[in-house]
């Protein structure tokens, strides 16, 4: 359990780095995909095996579908005035800033009394269901509100453009 | 080896997030971007897993599945703002669109 977790820990760094240093669309998204399978993995040696496969089910397959389906749309192409970008002058700062955010949570982390270790000790999707809709049931409704306006927002957003609207060109 | 500590769940989770944010300030393509915010989501919701299995309470991961769907709204609304952008300007880059005009 304790290789599995630590193993698939150091997958999904290594994948998430790839996605962020990345110039190929497709690639990337590959590199996101075997992140969250790696993260799901890590969810199974901790004990929730209902929250890995839904990681697999939702994320890296419905969600990273949707990112597919965009890529092959748009016909993106590896871009090359994004190489400019991934010079060293103009990540360094951003990075820097980053990795000392980083060291600071870890310390902070460190240092804390988290406490315990986690067994590995199985949570059923019987006792989330529970949780859901007994006493969480007004946010599992306020969740459906949100998908609801978002399927709303996205196609009214994502709709083509009509004559109508070409006149301005502004967003 | 009794158990992974709960502090290296944690971390694992600010490592995944620190990615995400290097991401999200250095790319300036948006698909780009809404790959670092997918990956700071996640991270997240590994940090509800972490707390949910830590003290095998179930709440965290009612939680992870609320962490779900708001990255599955955020995806789609993101992507149709995306595809628009890309019929509208015909690049992805975001330093082209966030000049003003008025």
């Amino acid at each position: 359990m304790e290789l599995a977790f630590y193993l698939s820990g150091l997958v999904a760094v290594l994948a998430t780095v790839g996605v962020i240093t990345g110039s190929n669309p497709v690639h990337a998204v590959v590199y996101l995909i075997v992140s969250l399978m790696a993260v799901a993995l890590v969810f199974f040696a901790l004990g929730a095996p209902f929250a890995g496969a839904l990681e697999i089910i939702v994320y890296a397959g419905a969600i990273m579908v949707l990112f597919v389906f965009v890529v092959m749309m748009l016909n993106l192409r590896p871009d090359e005035p994004e190489q400019a970008w991934t010079h060293p002058r103009y990540w360094a700062g951003p990075s820097l800033l980053a990795l000392v955010l980083l060291v600071a949570l870890v310390t902070l982390i460190g240092q804390g009394e988290a406490g315990g270790t986690i067994e590995g000790e199985l949570l059923t999707a019987r006792a989330i269901a529970l949780t859901l809709f007994g006493p969480w049931l007004m946010v599992v409704e306020l969740a459906a509100i949100l998908l609801l306006a978002a399927l709303v927002t996205a196609s009214h957003v994502g709709r083509r453009r009509s004559a109508r609207d070409t006149r301005g060109g502004a967003l | 080896m009794t158990g992974i500590p709960v502090e290296h769940g944690l971390i694992l989770a600010v490592i995944l997030f620190c990615l995400g944010l290097v991401g999200l300030m250095l790319r300036r393509n948006m698909l780009f971007v809404l790959m670092s915010l997918e990956v700071m989501l996640n991270s997240a919701a590994l940090a509800f897993i972490v707390g949910a299995t830590a003290w095998s309470q179930p709440e965290g991961q009612a939680m992870f599945l609320l962490v779900i769907t708001l990255a599955a709204a955020e995806a789609s609304v993101g992507l149709a703002l995306m595809i628009q952008l890309y019929q509208r300007f015909r690049t992805l880059d975001l330093n082209v669109i966030n000049r003003m005009r008025g």
